[in-house]
């Protein structure tokens, strides 16, 4: 009895009694999901475009934040360490399409996962190679201090990292809407093969997809970067992006956002409020709990497409 | 000329459903056999065996259970690791409550409460498909090795949080502690290995493998055929998980010596995962092909610079081992991506017609 009411009854007693905190919580969950969001962005571009479920997405958000850095550290300015890196994420993709996905065109979805994995190991080694695999500091000036709003603690960076995440989904969303290259990317990824006899250049739009993912691993980098240094965990938070991932649908980028937002928000609370109870550190399969429950209700997640299957 | 079966006829029902139907595949397995049980006791040293015998063997067993369920019945799962440590969980908790008990009766009772995990972790796969559901079996993964970690009770309460083999004896002689000799450990394994191969094999080619593959190449026109999605998938995940639990127990009481939960963290699945599809999906020779190349392939990688007579630091050596197995599995993916199975196929057909061009 005393379980349930410790399970059912107190947290939300808790909740009750204290609304700054809770909103707090709340928040802080936000802005942490903003953060995965971030992450989710480039595998859904990616998934969209080329039906490639991409795990080295992680690696590519801690190799472009090490290239940045090292780059900073040889004393560029910020501005054009930011171009470089651009540019290295764009040589990036054209190599991984010229290597790797033009090569396994047509093979089963597993098969090109797997492949992405191989990526995954490839970037892990050679970005800590090339720059070293100590933890990093990353100042890229923007303001870490803490205010109140009405009785509720506020953290300036993460103001600044939600304003960068949705200005980065603004400008998907009209490169995406109303672009050319836009408007062939969204063909694609309706249909190959349709897409292909109307006259788009498969190959060239692999490349800029898969370019445009690794903008997005930059902003992600230098947000989690600045946040918490770089260092090799980096890449592991694709693994906390993957539940976002399920819950928002592979297919969708609102889906994305909105995932990214349920997943911190629900595990920050669950945290504080339940954790405790089962002895804490839950944060680690809580999302993945949270978004397989949610599957059981929408099988393809909260944007996904409709999934019809026919014999 | 070599590979020939002409004048091979099948006289009886029992020589047409025969696993090995053709002389030369009988006696290339039985040579093998032979030599893995009889010559590698005797001519390996300790450290063959317990760097890379033993390993490949265990893993071997785990990449069967795993090509089980991914390979023949089409769930992508990255939860091996979990159900292996639910193994090796079940039996330290079973052989440290019964000391009395065979060890290998333990293996099989820890097999046993995995596949029971592995029921629970597949009912979403009557739901959810694809990478969605590898996905949801990434929380198996992940809920299962925290469960490990925070409840006393599994590992005992011991203050140091491991799982240790105890000192235990089958028939008289030492299979796990740290006196159980590394060639005993290897034999132990590699018959739990021949065993549960031969059964695997046995299993894709009934009722039951039969029903995976219709439910893999498309569960809907399998149902409308009669087959039971429910059952089935419930089915390859509770076998599945039986073997990667046994794996699992082995891991720990035949190799390890004493480990934690992170010696089954995510690496683990995808190291398993690797291995079926550098094999072969849906073969279980190529399982087992697959896990000599993936726990060969970072050995030989490991000592590459020494042999080389080239140097360098730890840490580098690292990076580049990582960069090289990466470039590897991906070349192998392109030039192969039906794995060895495919391979070991092709070289069959080759030596059928040798030394003829056709």
């Amino acid at each position: 009895m005393e379980l349930l009411s410790g399970f059912f009854v107190q947290p939300f007693l808790d909740i009750a009694s204290s609304w700054p905190f809770f909103a707090e919580v709340v928040i802080g969950g936000l802005l942490t999901g903003v953060m995965y969001s971030l992450v989710a962005l480039g595998f859904v571009l990616i998934f969209k475009a080329s039906g490639v479920f991409n795990f080295a997405q992680g690696s590519m958000v801690l190799f472009a934040a090490l290239t940045l850095v090292g780059l900073i550290e040889h004393g560029l300015p910020v501005w054009l360490a930011i171009i470089a890196s651009l540019a290295v994420m764009v040589a990036l993709a054209y190599a991984v399409e010229r290597f790797m996905l033009r090569p396994l065109v047509n093979q089963a979805p597993i098969i090109l996962f797997m492949a992405t994995i191989g990526l995954n190991f490839v970037l892990e080694g050679s970005g800590q190679i090339a720059w070293g695999s100590n933890v990093k500091e990353l100042n890229i000036g923007i303001p870490d201090s803490s205010f109140t709003v009405a009785g509720v603690l506020l953290n300036e960076f993460d103001l600044y990292a939600a304003l960068i995440a949705a200005i980065l989904v603004v400008l998907l969303a009209v490169f995406f809407q109303k672009t050319t290259i836009g408007r062939a990317l969204r063909a694609v990824a309706d249909d190959h093969q349709a897409a292909l006899s109307v006259g788009i250049p498969l190959k060239t739009i692999w490349v800029i997809v898969w370019s445009v993912a690794g903008a997005v691993a930059l902003v992600a980098g230098v947000m989690w970067g600045a946040k918490s240094g770089v260092q090799f965990s980096l890449s592991l938070i694709a693994l906390k992006a993957l539940p976002v991932l399920i819950l928002g649908g592979f297919t969708s980028v609102p889906g994305a956002i909105l995932g990214g937002l349920i997943i911190g928000v629900g595990e920050k609370v669950a945290e504080v409020y339940w954790g405790p109870l089962v002895g804490g550190a839950i944060e680690n399969w809580f999302a993945y709990m949270l978004a397989m429950v949610f599957l059981f209700f929408r099988p393809q997640g909260l944007f996904g497409e409709r999934i019809i299957e026919r014999v | 000329m070599i590979y020939r079966e002409a004048g091979q006829f099948k006289s009886s029902y029992a020589g047409d459903q025969a696993i090995f139907p053709i002389f030369q595949d009988r006696l290339v397995v039985g040579a093998a056999l032979a030599f893995a049980f009889i010559a590698v006791p005797l001519i390996a040293d300790e450290y063959w065996l317990q760097a890379l015998l033993i390993p490949f063997l265990i893993f071997a067993l785990a990449a069967i259970g795993l090509n089980l369920l991914t390979g023949y019945a089409g769930q992508l799962s990255l939860g091996t690791g979990a159900f292996m440590a639910v193994g090796a969980y079940a039996t330290y908790k079973i052989t440290t409550a019964f000391p009395g008990l065979n060890l290998l009766v333990v293996f099989l009772l820890a097999g046993l409460i995995a596949a029971g995990v592995g029921i629970v972790f597949g009912l979403p796969s009557l739901r959810i498909k694809g990478f969605y559901l590898a996905v949801a079996t990434l929380a198996a993964q992940f809920f299962i090795q925290w469960l490990f970690n925070k409840v006393g009770w599994f590992y005992n309460n011991n203050p140091s949080g491991t799982i240790t083999a105890p000192p235990r004896a089958v028939f008289g002689v030492m299979i796990a502690g740290p006196e159980a000799l590394a060639s005993v450990r290897y034999l132990v394994a590699l018959s739990v290995l021949t065993v549960f191969a031969l059964a695997a094999k046995n299993l894709v080619r009934g009722r039951i493998g039969r029903s995976w593959m219709a439910i893999r190449d498309m569960d809907i026109a399998a149902e409308i055929m009669g087959i039971r999605p429910l059952q089935t998938k419930l089915m390859a995940f509770a076998i599945s998980s039986f073997y990667c639990g046994v794996a699992g127990a082995m891991f720990v009481f035949l190799w390890l010596g004493s480990a934690e939960t992170l010696a089954f963290d995510i690496n683990v699945s995808f190291q398993v995962l690797f291995m079926i599809i550098i094999g072969g999906l849906g073969s279980i020779l190529g399982s087992i092909l697959g896990a000599a190349f993936i726990t060969l392939v970072p050995i030989l990688l490991t000592n590459a610079p020494d042999l080389v007579g080239l140097p360098m630091e730890v840490a580098l050596e690292r990076h580049i081992e990582s960069i090289v197995f990466g470039v590897m599995i991906v070349y192998f993916l392109i030039v192969e991506p039906n794995g060895f199975a495919r391979l070991w196929q092709i070289a069959k057909e080759k030596l059928r017609r040798w030394p003829f061009p056709y």
